[in-house]
């Protein structure tokens, strides 16, 4: 059953993230990413990662995508929902591409991995808060400066020159 | 579902449509939705060899924080955008290229 579960999660990951690259109106590859980033939750879970599964929704659907279609709406003389844009070399790009996958794919299925097995933990919460503000305390600074200075700077450059 | 291979073979296959789509596509906003799916093969890779590195929680930060950039980099790269069309009327990335003349 949950064999089952897992396939049909990552096959609807997948395809949809092929329709977010290959569909040519900007607005459903948008709404296709939404299923690839809830697929991708779902594989989370999939690993015992609660946190991260929840992080996943709250930020990328509920952040990360809805700028994305803020951005859609602001780029284009909105007349429809069709607002369509080309790509380029789609062929060789896919050849490429292909070869590209079988070389990765060859490199990490071949690869020794160590596999250690573990028991499913109760929650990650608890573990992730204890490293957070111990060994990784200065990352986790860090990248809260970071994402400070991002976002004022996001603000200072979508104002223009007013 | 119980094997690392199967999180290897689907976060390849997520990230290899992540570059067709950062080398085909001319909308900018189109080649930041691939820059997103490719943050989320890395990601997958991560939490995978944090379930099956017996359970070590460190991968878990890493996630974490490629998250925060992907946000932090979502908000730069949209302003950068809407100011690129504000300017010149085009988010087509092959028309932007006044730093070549």
């Amino acid at each position: 059953m949950a064999d089952i579960v897992f396939w049909i999660i990552s096959a609807l990951t997948v395809m949809s993230a092929a329709f977010v690259v290959l569909n040519n109106q900007l607005v459903y590859s948008a709404v296709a990413l939404l299923f690839t980033l809830f697929g991708t939750a779902g594989l989370y879970v999939f690993l015992w990662a609660d946190f991260i599964a929840g992080i996943q929704i709250l930020v990328y659907v509920g952040g990360i995508l809805v700028l994305v279609i803020f951005g859609i709406m602001l780029t284009n003389k909105i007349k429809s929902v069709r607002i369509s844009h080309k790509s380029m070399q789609q062929g060789v790009g896919g050849v490429v591409i292909f070869w590209f996958f079988i070389f990765l794919f060859l490199a990490l299925t071949k690869a020794p991995w160590v596999v250690t097995e573990a028991i499913e933990p109760v929650g990650t919460v608890r573990g992730i808060g204890i490293l957070l503000l111990t060994d990784y305390l200065l990352p986790f600074e860090i990248i809260s400066v970071l994402l400070l200075g991002a976002l004022i700077g996001a603000a200072v450059l979508s104002r223009g020159d007013s | 579902m119980n094997s690392l291979d199967s999180y290897l073979f689907i976060s390849s296959m997520l990230f290899c449509l992540g570059l067709f789509g950062v080398i085909t596509r001319r909308n900018a906003i189109a080649v930041l939705m691939g820059v997103e799916l490719i943050l989320n093969a890395a990601n997958i890779n991560f939490v995978a060899f944090s379930k099956f590195n017996g359970m070590n929680l460190d991968g878990h930060i890493f996630a974490l924080l490629v998250i925060v950039l992907a946000a932090a980099e979502a908000a730069v790269a949209l302003a950068i955008i809407i100011n690129i069309y504000n300017n010149m009327n085009t988010v087509n990335i092959d028309d932007v290229s006044e730093l070549k003349r």
